[in-house]
């Protein structure tokens, strides 16, 4: 009946193993594809910058319409997974720096409109002006957009979410890149896509990186990104990116070799994004992840102040 | 990071903006007196019209409510531990084993003897069985996760420093949910709005007691002034240990804990993860600051590989 | 207490706080054993045996309160030298008469006393009827019970019956035959082994409680017992409570301070339907009910009484006062105050007598108002046979119970016992207003009248209950109006003129209180029920609540907060009789009238300078004529309370003191013994008499018992309440708050049984006797332990009572299972039996009957076969 031990080693107690914190109510996929979506429309809006500034047309449109559509569906994503739809419109009533949803409708909000009128004028040629404005402020929005989605799973008591704080960011921009790069290594000219392939290399190399680290950094809470279908979809989703850094990284320039490494880079993108939410709802629902750290840290402290109290004395 | 989202913080509602607040109120639930009578679940849905949560056996004790929730805003918990040699002897009555002793005493008949490994009790052994009941509800935090997190504002710091939802402008974004350390507050599905104890806001205001604390019979949850409370508490487990029951601690009292002390907290009998409760709940907002910078950082990086993915050859 | 009256257990709470150590003996650890300080597991049914244990201790190491059993009880009293004890007997005592089945109490009397009436004389035994077989008791078999007469206890009215007031005595308590010697050498063989060997309860925790309990019962220091339907509903259940009376006046623990039996009585106001009762022989006040065959006139009918000693030796004012309360003006000294009105009883009217009286068609019309029999009482298949068999049936409740519509889905109908187009009945349902809809008072345990009133209106065409009444009384009495017959006079005089209020023109309360309160000659009311007059000038509906309405005030309306009077709170409420908190607390004052110690003080004697104007003074009321001196002796000839002596504190006993031993008024033996249940796994390790003798059978083909020592029913059930549900469930199961916390009915077992039968937590049990088999959820748990008793296991399975085919949670009915069997004094039925439990759900339909069939054919073949659950099977 009770939850004596779950796994043999660090014995821990729990309520008739239930777990302690709530599982987030977040949807799938509603959240996972925000995540998604809203990374690769940030990185993309960097790329639409850097491709309108360095003459790359065909570039410039593709990465538009990603960042503009990201931001679309996006805001479509959130909307829907809200319990009341009809008051989306509070989350804009204050704003609250405690709170990355708030935060990040801020961004969100603003970054939308622009990438929106960046991609209509590019499209339509009207307004140029006002268009690239718009495109330099949805470039500046979209670092922003890309990495708090990891300030919003990172800031709750989800373990595996909250305790890799540090990494998920990082992890979240590469994976950013990789989904922005790749996307538009599926859909420009080989002429034109070296930054997307250059992007899409360099966001793998963080991507990995941020996950080791990550993985050696959190121990045990880690173990969800490990484990079960979270773990298999981040196995999958790192694979895949390595490959397809790897592929870009050798033959990038081939345009068939291209589409297949970017299709590759922007599902692995997603798959992270599945992976990332999942290990966190895995960890919500298993008293351990909650117990056990929280114990060790608690041993920790009572181990440094019984040090603490053995100094003086001596 | 300021010191208002985590770290000791005496003045929760002078902190939350009222310059003029009456005393901060609070629970001192001392689950060492709980009779599992329930009556506490029963008079805050009968007050604050919470609907039903399901109908199912559980098969965990007595305890078919099993969590806290949306449409449970207390919520008894009933621990069946057998009192296994190495468990800590609380002092408590246990189930003694009823004819330990019937070995000297011999059987009735001789040609039958007992088996010396099967014991009378059953699994528990001679040590018998221990049932620790315990009134869980919302802790009012005084950094309270849920309350910061919240993006609408719907949920607010009341004058009397408790922690409430406003439903009227929730927009069921969730947040508050996976932010809460101690899993309270949670999202009801047919409604989509958040909801938890409100420690009776509107009880409050008319000079009244909550509903659970008036329906307690034991007065295993005390309503007051936390300070007062607290006091209270510290008598009451130097009573305890006073008696033997070393066992007896405080749990959310400590205004130096990782959420700076609960409104509600606890006189518990054993750890807290016994009872379905964290052991050392943080405010996750105490790592805003943190995870903020390495968010700006990361982004800053994304811009880093933006900016340097157009270095270099023009293809 | 926990568990069923988590409210008043906050004073025990309080007092643990305090100090106090709190044992709790149960055969499952419930929520009250979690904060008692000591769990006592007993087996069900065993309880005479472990106070009995008790008894022995406190008596073979002398920890009596010598000086309080000398002076208050009959300790001294030496008993006749017929009596013969069960200790002779093998487990009867003189007077029994197989024929009957019945005791003859004669040789149980005090020596040297004229010949008292016997307890059965207001009620003689009906013979033995066609359903009796007697078998010789000494040949160890069961007795097959014959139908008795009216309650004996109750029949004699709360003062219990006679006996002479002075009978011979030896103060030094060595006399053989004295009350003391008799106990002592009834309980010797109750030794600490035997308490084990029979109830399963270790000798090291008899010990634990046996010393805590003598430590803390002297001069400084009282105990208290409370108890509830663990005691009572048994065969035995009367006994246990006398055995915990015994212990208890040994203990001195009665009438002062702390001490005490505390009775933990059920609906609210359970203590008010016994006090104005809805009992078959008793009248308001326990005074009896007269019997046809025996009280031609109100002389005979108080001729037991008139020369009695203490208070019951003014029952004739008592009684014309009531009859004066009923009849009013009609009622004079010529027509002997109408006593002829009152109806009469002819034997035993109980409810599960009158249930076979409906199976057998002598039972036409039934109300059932508050009650829900189909689910709540003993075996339920009778209960919904006798049903089925009315003519008519009118139900007054709050929610459609089971008992309202057993006609179409009850189990009998799935099974096809019974046939919706089959059953006549006639059934009216009249929605009842709750407690909240109406105003009135509830008498609580403590005998405390509580004034409520009404918060809401009642809904829709819901009526109270005083309303439904005084309204067919008023419709009946329009029929009749006119009529001439002879017959109609006692409906046609009645006093029935209440004023009515409110929007639904609602009997006032205040006047029906004030009625039962008495008025005097001026029409004003009374203040104490000593002012009552036997010549008509008074009029009381209930002489022990007169005072409740004194100086015109509702005292049971007070409450004033404790803070703003004494410990004893006399100003909170009204406490009959005469507000009196403590029942006969002259005890708690020593033979002289001093407080046995300052830490105990509670009511004394003040003496005064001025010869004659000393009086008895504390803070409670006084349980003593006021101004009787602790040395009074009184007259030889004396009747009455004029008959009390100074240091005879129990003022309602015709000898004022505590009875150890009862020389009548029960009839099933003037000392406990230990029995086992009807149904029961093992042998009685006392007596070859297995179960109480005179015990009430029902013999119907309905009502099959287990065969005792049954390896096809080879666990013990017993069946109890949740705190979550109210005992039918009509009012939890209707309610969602309720039901989501116990939202189906469950059994507890022992995870040893669970091992041996296969069961697994959370899934699902067949549990079957003799009567029927039910389906319930299953609960392992440690909490229910393996007893070991002897060289055999036995395992408990525990039963909550409260599910039925209605409601937002159904489930089958525990009752369905339980056998009736009844205590022979007051007709309680035994909580208890024998079972075997399976893994799985229970067959449906007919399968269902044959599925029983099959197992009372086994056990009828196995009979007397060593039981398969001792440990090395
Ligand atoms: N919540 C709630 N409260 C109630 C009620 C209710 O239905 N629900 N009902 C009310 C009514 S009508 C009544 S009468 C009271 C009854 O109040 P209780 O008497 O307290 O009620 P039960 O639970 O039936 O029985 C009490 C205990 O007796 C134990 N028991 C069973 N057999 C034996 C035995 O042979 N010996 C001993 N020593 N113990 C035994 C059971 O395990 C159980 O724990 O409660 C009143 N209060
Ligand atoms: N096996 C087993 N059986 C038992 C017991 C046990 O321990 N074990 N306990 C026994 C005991 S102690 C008791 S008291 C009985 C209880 O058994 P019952 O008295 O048969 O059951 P209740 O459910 O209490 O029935 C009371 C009914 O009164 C209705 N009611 C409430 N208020 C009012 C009112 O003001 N007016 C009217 N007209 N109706 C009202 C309720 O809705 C309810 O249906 O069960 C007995 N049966
Ligand atoms: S316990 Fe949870 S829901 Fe309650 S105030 Fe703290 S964070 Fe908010
Ligand atoms: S669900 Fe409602 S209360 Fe919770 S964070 Fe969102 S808006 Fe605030
Ligand atoms: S304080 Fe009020 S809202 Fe909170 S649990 Fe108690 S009764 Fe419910
Ligand atoms: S906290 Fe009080 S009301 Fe709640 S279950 Fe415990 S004793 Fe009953
Ligand atoms: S239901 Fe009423 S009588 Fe029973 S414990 Fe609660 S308050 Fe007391
Ligand atoms: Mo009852």
């Amino acid at each position: 009946m009770r939850e004596r031990a779950m796994v043999p080693e660090p014995e821990f107690e729990s309520y008739y193993g239930k777990q302690i914190i709530k599982t987030p109510t977040w949807k799938t996929p509603d959240v996972p594809i925000y995540l998604f979506v809203g990374g690769m429309a940030g990185a993309s809006a960097l790329l639409a910058e850097g491709a309108a500034r360095s003459g790359r047309p065909g570039l410039e449109g593709v990465a538009r319409g990603a960042a503009a559509g990201g931001a679309v569906v996006g805001t479509v994503a959130l909307i829907h997974d809200l319990g009341r739809p009809e008051r989306f419109l509070n989350m804009l009533r204050v704003l609250k720096v405690t709170s990355p949803l708030s935060v990040g409708s801020f961004i969100l909000a603003p970054f939308a409109g622009l990438s929106v009128a960046a991609f209509a004028s590019h499209v339509s040629g009207r307004v140029p002006r006002i268009g690239r404005l718009a495109g330099l402020g949805a470039a500046a929005f979209g670092p922003p957009l890309t990495t708090y989605t990891a300030a919003l799973l990172c800031n709750t008591a989800v373990p595996a979410w909250h305790e890799g704080h540090q990494e998920m960011p990082f992890l979240f921009a590469g994976s950013g890149a990789t989904a922005a790069g790749g996307l538009a290594m599926v859909l420009t000219p080989a002429a034109e896509n070296g930054p997307a392939r250059r992007m899409a290399i360099a966001g793998a190399g963080l991507e990995l990186a941020a996950a080791q680290r990550l993985k050696h950094r959190l121990g045990m809470v880690a173990e969800p990104y490990e484990i079960g279908r979270p773990g298999l979809l981040m196995r999958t989703a790192r694979a895949m990116t390595a490959a397809s850094a790897v592929v870009s990284l050798v033959a990038g320039r081939n345009r068939a070799v291209s589409v297949v490494a970017g299709t590759s880079y922007v599902a692995a993108s997603l798959i992270t994004r599945f992976g990332v939410f999942e290990a966190g709802l895995t960890s919500a629902r298993d008293p351990k992840y909650t117990v056990i750290p929280q114990r060790e840290r608690l041993e920790r402290r009572r181990a440094e102040r019984e040090h603490e109290d053995a100094r003086p004395a001596r | 990071m300021s010191n208002s989202l985590h770290g000791r913080l005496d003045d929760v509602q002078q902190d939350a903006g009222y310059d003029q607040h009456p005393p901060r109120m609070g629970f001192f639930t001392d689950t060492s007196v709980c009779i599992g009578c329930k009556a506490c679940e029963v008079a805050c849905k009968e007050w604050n019209d919470v609907p039903e949560d399901g109908m199912s056996l559980s098969g965990m004790s007595y305890d078919n409510t099993q969590a806290l929730g949306a449409s449970t805003w207390r919520h008894v918990a009933f621990v069946e531990k057998p009192l296994h040699p190495t468990t800590t002897d609380l002092g408590l009555p246990g189930m003694g084993a009823p004819g330990w002793d019937s070995h000297e005493n011999g059987p009735a008949s001789a040609a039958v003897t007992l088996p010396a490994s099967e014991d009378q009790g059953a699994e528990s052994g001679d040590s018998g069985v221990r049932w620790l009941m315990s009134s869980d509800v919302c802790k009012h935090c005084t950094h309270a996760a849920c309350l910061d997190v919240c993006p609408t504002g719907s949920l607010f710091r009341t004058e009397y420093g408790t922690v409430v939802v406003q439903p009227d402008i929730c927009n069921g974004c969730g947040y508050c949910v996976p932010a809460c350390p101690y899993g309270v507050i949670d999202v009801r599905k047919e409604d989509g709005r958040a909801f938890k104890c409100t420690l009776c806001y509107d009880r409050l205001k008319t000079g009244d007691t909550p509903a659970c604390a008036k329906a307690c019979p034991t007065e295993s949850i005390q309503y007051g002034e936390l300070d007062e409370l607290r006091a209270r508490a510290d008598k009451r487990v130097d009573e305890l240990h006073e008696k033997g029951l070393d066992v007896a601690r405080l749990y959310g009292r400590d205004p130096e804990d990782g959420v700076g002390g609960d409104g509600a907290f606890f006189l518990l009998l054993d750890e807290p993860e016994v009872y379905g409760l964290p052991p050392d709940p943080v405010v996750t907002t105490r790592d805003l600051g943190s995870i903020w910078a390495h968010v700006g950082a990361a982004a800053g990086a994304l811009l880093a590989i933006g900016a340097a993915s157009f270095v270099g050859r023009r293809r | 207490m926990a568990e069923c009256h988590p409210v008043g257990f906050q004073w025990v709470m309080e007092a643990k706080r305090k100090g106090a150590t709190i044992f709790h003996v149960d055969p499952r650890f419930t929520r009250t054993s979690a904060v008692s300080d000591i769990h006592v597991p007993i087996r069900a049914g065993t309880d005479i045996a472990f106070l009995g244990g008790l008894v022995n201790y406190v008596l073979s190491h002398e920890l009596d309160f010598r000086e309080y059993v000398v002076a208050y009880t009959n300790a001294a009293t030496i008993i006749g030298e017929a009596f013969e004890d069960t200790e002779d007997l093998d487990g009867l005592f003189s007077g029994w008469d197989p024929e009957s089945g019945q005791y003859d109490p004669e040789t149980w009397q005090y020596a040297g006393a004229p010949k008292a009436p016997a307890a059965g004389q207001r009620d003689p035994a009906q013979p033995a009827g066609d359903r009796a077989g007697a078998e010789d008791a000494s040949t160890g078999h069961d007795h097959e019970k014959t139908s008795h007469g009216a309650a004996r206890s109750e029949a004699a009215g709360s003062g219990g019956p006679s006996v002479p007031h002075r009978g011979e005595r030896d103060e030094t308590l060595q006399h053989p035959r004295c009350v003391f010697q008799i106990l002592k050498r009834h309980f010797a063989r109750y030794t600490p082994e035997m308490v084990h060997e029979i109830c399963g309860i270790s000798r090291e925790q008899f010990g634990q409680v046996a010393d805590a309990l003598t430590k803390n019962s002297n001069r400084e220091r009282t105990s208290a017992f409370c108890y509830a339907v663990g005691w009572t509903h048994h065969s035995v259940g009367v006994q246990n409570i006398r055995t915990a009376s015994i212990l208890q006046l040994l203990l001195g623990n009665i009438g002062r301070p702390g001490g005490g039996i505390m009775a933990l009585r059920g609906h609210a106001s359970i203590q008010g339907s016994t006090d104005i009762p809805t009992l078959f022989n008793i009248l308001p006040g326990y005074i009896p009910m007269p019997h046809a065959a025996q009280h031609d006139s109100l002389d005979d009918f108080v001729a037991a009484d008139a020369g009695k000693v203490g208070f019951w030796g003014n029952m004739r004012s008592y009684t014309i006062s009531l009859l004066k309360a009923y009849w009013g003006d009609a009622a004079t000294v010529e027509n002997d105050f109408c006593f002829d009105y009152l109806p009469r009883i002819t034997g035993d009217h109980s409810t599960y007598s009158t249930v076979l009286g409906q199976i057998e068609g002598r039972v036409k019309g039934y109300f059932l108002v508050g009650e829900n029999p189909a689910v709540g009482s003993s075996n339920g298949k009778m209960q919904r046979l006798g049903l089925a068999n009315l003519d008519w049936l009118v139900v007054r409740d709050m929610a459609m119970i089971e008992s309202a519509t057993f006609w179409k889905d009850g189990a009998e109908i799935a099974t096809g016992e019974l046939a919706t187009d089959e059953i006549g009945t006639e059934v009216f349902f009249l929605p009842a207003a709750s407690h909240v809809e109406k105003a009135g008072s509830f008498t609580q345990t403590q005998r405390m009248l509580q004034w409520r009133t009404k918060a809401v209106e009642p809904p829709g065409d819901a009526r109270s209950d005083l309303q439904f009444y005084y309204e067919l009384g008023q419709r009946i009495r329009t029929k009749l109006a006119g009529s001439t017959d002879e017959m109609d006079r006692p409906l046609l005089d009645l006093t029935w003129d209440y004023p009515t209020e409110g929007p639904l023109g609602e009997p006032d309360g205040h006047a029906v209180l004030r009625e039962i309160n008495g008025t005097g000659p001026d029409g004003e009311p009374l203040s104490a029920y000593t002012e009552l007059k036997d010549d008509g000038s008074t009029s009381c509906g209930c002489w022990i609540y007169c005072g409740v309405y004194a100086d015109g005030v509702n005292q049971a309306a007070r409450r004033k907060p404790h803070w703003e009077q004494n410990e004893v709170a006399l100003e909170w409420g009204w406490v009959w009789p005469a507000n009196r908190r403590i029942l006969y607390n002259r005890a708690s004052a020593d033979p002289d009238g001093k407080p046995w110690s300052e830490r105990k003080k509670y009511v004394w004697w003040e003496a005064s300078a001025d010869e004659g104007r000393g009086r008895w003074t504390g803070d409670d009321v006084p349980d003593f004529i006021a101004d009787r001196p602790p040395d009074h002796v009184p007259a030889d000839d004396a009747t009455g309370p004029d008959a009390i002596g100074g240091r005879d504190p129990f003022v309602m006993q015709t000898d004022g003191k505590g009875w150890l031993f009862a020389s009548a008024g029960l009839a099933d033996g003037p000392l406990p013994t230990h029995y086992e249940p009807p149904e029961s796994p093992v042998h009685n390790a006392l007596y070859r008499q297995q179960n109480n003798p005179p015990r009430k059978s029902i013999d119907h083909r309905a009502n099959p018992l287990n065969p005792s020592y049954s390896t096809v029913f080879p666990y013990v059930f017993t069946t109890y309440r949740l705190t979550e549900h109210h005992t039918a469930g009509a009012m939890s199961r209707t309610l969602s708050y309720l039901s989501e916390l116990q939202p189906e009915m469950f059994c507890e077992i022992s995870p040893r049984l669970a091992r041996q039968r296969g069961l697994t937590n959370g899934g699902w049990a067949t549990i079957v006797t003799s009567r029927t088999a039910i389906e319930a959820r299953v609960l392992v748990t440690e909490r229910l332990r393996s007893l070991r008793i002897g060289d055999q296991y036995v395992e408990q399975v525990g039963l909550p009572y409260h599910w039925g085919g209605t409601g937002l949670t159904t489930g089958d009915s525990a009752n369905d299972l339980v056998n009736l069997t009844l205590d022979p004094n007051v007709f309680i039925q035994d909580k208890v039996g024998t079972c075997d439990i399976q893994p799985g759900r229970r067959p449906r339909g007919p399968e269902l009957v044959s599925y029983v069939d099959a197992y009372r054919v086994r056990a009828r073949d196995d009979d007397g076969r060593e039981p398969e659950n001792r440990s090395d099977a």
